[in-house]
């Protein structure tokens, strides 16, 4: 599903990602874990296709197509989704107004017919109970004075909603309180199908132990210096990241 | 001599013989009211860029103009214009003049009065007198000035204590005068008692292709406790030069909330002057302006904090388009005693074009402790997160522009809290913009 080979990104010229490799399969949960600085983010903002970064080699491979000649809306509309790590407010524009474009946006691209307001409403209505978000915040402008739980699960509602193929969430759990990062993995999990992949970034272990990731790869100055299965995450947990990031041949 | 083309503009002096008319059929508690303001005018004579508070905004496509009073209008075309649909109260003037037979006032409840100056008793418009020799606004004097030796007409409205006013009492200020250089100018009182509430609604259209003077002042005073929503909405025709003047004055924990939308006009200057005067009152100064071609939308506004514990906030988006110019002049004046003054003002303005002009002049004054002031002013294009968030959505960049376009006016037209009257003109901003060819540039 998605091929990332030997990729090389900087910003300003300076060098974030120095050699990614990474594949994913469907059906497949990938967790990247890393320490602040490790271009984590990067890789989450590159694969959405956010300007301003400058690829100097390798590729990225999705479905067969080169996603980094592709716009934002292709790739969306192509069925990548990145839950970002801070949504962004857009005073202004309704809740309801946005994902209603968004989601015929992507009907349009498959050739299926819009939505109308009604049906798209009983559509919401299923998904909002499955993150348990309060109706309220729809008729509010987006993101716009939601908390930060709120923020984070509207953005897993997006995903609900859009069924993309495969999700990048960007630190989904950082700001969220236990019960809230519960809800979050559970929304999460269900829309988990043999057909789509997950890649979830983050810098905690705690997350992982209710979105259970197939691989856990751990990024350091801009490689991947280590993957292994779930228990790599757990391992991190207990002795912290310095045992790999001292000993970088352990390339697994 | 450079010195020369600066030079106050003088009337002509077929405005001084209008002048004499106007005074002579005047009453006579107002004549000396009317000399004593056009003294004034002749002495101030009309604003230059030269003047601070006009420095963005020269009034050359006024001066040009033949200045003098519009003759009575006929009729005006009531059936399609703004807010038609609502119900409520309404007062239609056509060319400065009340139009009885397309104004609607209807029943009211006890000691509520509506109606317009002229048709009032004598001795009741004498209300008026204070605010005719006030000289409050020095941003807008000469035009202030002006307005009391021509008005004509005005609505009178007041709401006794204890009242809740909850439709809309709608006032119409409608130039359909063919002759260049006519002008209207129309004074508006409304008193709101204490603990009451009303919402005013101000129309200013233009249904000619002639160039004329809409000179307005309106001034509203609440009593303690009192809400009042007053929106403005300014679509003057293309050629017309519209001036107004608004006065707040508001009493002890009193809220006074004013909109302004400005789209039309060829040149549109506002001077919102806002007094908190009794403790823990507070404003909320709103606008909007569109403006494309060669339009100039100008907001003047003066904060004056007056007592302690007010709260002032002022929102301000303009759109600006082709050669056209935003000017926001944002003055928040803290007198001594103020304490905890809470004042914040925004000025954002979105330019669509190289050539488009944002003035932004925020100016503090703060005379007392403990206070809270903050000012913000943003000129440029969209904001790329917003856009990227969009895109990421899947949703493409022309309709991303489009979707931050209608968020940006709305954000202000939110705040309107009369819902009728804020769907309309939700619709009716997003078609004005939708007609803009620039926006998907």
């Amino acid at each position: 599903m998605l091929e990332i080979k030997n990729l090389h990104a900087g910003v300003e010229g300076r060098q974030i990602l120095k050699g990614i490799h990474l594949s994913i399969q469907p059906g497949e949960v990938h967790a990247v874990m890393g320490p602040n600085g490790s271009g984590k983010s990067t890789l989450a903002q590159l694969l959405a296709g956010r300007a301003g970064y400058t690829i100097t080699a390798g590729e990225v491979l999705y479905e067969g197509q080169d996603l980094l000649d592709m716009d934002p809306e292709e790739r969306a509309r192509a069925g990548v989704f990145l839950a970002f790590q801070y949504p962004v407010e857009i005073p202004g524009v309704n809740t309801t107004y946005f994902l209603r474009t968004a989601v015929n946006a992507m009907r349009k691209h498959r050739g299926q017919a819009p939505l109308d307001a009604v049906k798209f409403l009983s559509l919401m209505r299923e998904k909002i109970k499955l993150l348990e978000l309060d109706e309220s915040l729809l008729k509010r402008s987006v993101n716009e004075g939601f908390s930060g739980g709120e923020k984070k699960r509207a953005e897993i509602l997006q995903m609900a909603l859009l069924e993309p193929r495969l999700a990048v969430l960007d630190e989904t759990d950082s700001g969220l309180d236990i019960d809230a990062l519960k809800v979050v993995a559970r929304g999460v999990n269900r829309l988990k199908t043999p057909q789509t992949a997950q890649l979830v970034i983050t810098h905690y272990q705690r997350l992982l132990d209710h979105i259970i990731p197939d691989y856990v790869h751990v990024l350091h100055d801009g490689c991947i210096v280590k993957s292994g299965g779930k228990e790599l995450a757990l391992e991190l947990e207990e002795r912290g990241y310095d045992w790999i990031v001292k000993s970088p041949l352990q390339t697994a | 001599m450079p010195a020369t083309l600066t030079a106050p503009i003088r009337p002509a002096d077929q405005l001084a013989a209008a002048f004499a008319r106007q005074h002579q059929s005047s009453p006579a508690w107002l004549q000396p009211i009317r000399q004593a303001a056009w003294t004034r005018f002749l002495e101030l004579g009309l604003p230059t860029t030269r003047d601070e508070d006009w420095r963005f905004t020269n009034l050359a496509p006024l001066s040009a103009l033949p200045l003098a009073p519009a003759s009575q209008g006929s009729s005006a075309n009531l059936r399609e214009v703004v807010f038609a649909t609502l119900s409520g109260p309404c007062l239609v003037f056509v060319d400065g003049h009340y139009a009885p037979k397309l104004s609607e006032i209807g029943a009211l409840p006890p000691g509520v009065r509506i109606g317009n100056l002229a048709a009032t008793a004598s001795g009741e418009e004498r209300a008026l007198a204070p605010s005719l020799q006030s000289r409050a606004s020095k941003q807008s004097a000469a035009f202030d000035s002006l307005n009391a030796a021509f008005f004509t007409d005005g609505a009178l409205i007041h709401v006794p204590d204890d009242v809740v006013l909850e439709a809309p009492i709608r006032l119409y200020n409608i130039t359909t005068s063919p002759d260049a250089g006519s002008m209207i100018n129309l004074r508006h009182l409304i008193q709101v008692g204490a603990r009451s509430r009303a919402t005013v609604i101000e129309s200013c259209l233009g249904q000619t292709d002639a160039a004329y003077l809409n000179n307005s002042v309106t001034e509203l005073s609440t009593g303690a406790g009192a809400r009042v929503e007053h929106l403005k909405f300014q679509d003057e025709a293309a050629a017309g030069i519209h001036v107004s003047s608004l006065r707040l004055r508001l009493a002890q924990g009193s809220h006074a909330a004013h909109h302004s939308l400005a789209l039309g006009a060829r040149l549109a200057r506002n001077n919102i002057l806002a007094r908190l005067e009794g403790e823990g009152a507070d404003c909320l100064l709103n606008g909007l302006y569109l403006a494309v071609g060669e339009q100039l939308m100008d907001h003047h506004m003066v904060m004056e904090h007056a007592s302690p514990r007010c709260d002032s906030r002022e929102f301000f988006n303009g759109i600006l388009d082709d050669q056209s110019r935003g000017v926001f002049h944002g003055r928040i004046h803290v007198h001594p005693g103020a304490v905890k003054t809470d004042a914040k003002q925004t000025n954002r303005n979105l330019l669509l074009s190289d050539e488009a002009t944002a003035n932004t002049k925020p100016q503090l004054e703060i005379y007392a402790d403990d206070v809270k002031c903050t000012h913000g002013a943003t000129v440029g294009q969209m904001n790329p997160e917003q856009l990227f968030y969009l895109q990421a959505r899947g949703i493409d960049l022309d309709n991303a522009r489009r979707m931050l376009m209608h968020a940006f006016a709305g954000e202000i037209i939110e705040r309107i809290a009369c819902l009728p009257a804020r769907e309309e003109l939700d619709q009716l901003v997003w078609n004005r913009l939708e007609q803009n060819p620039h926006i998907a540039a």
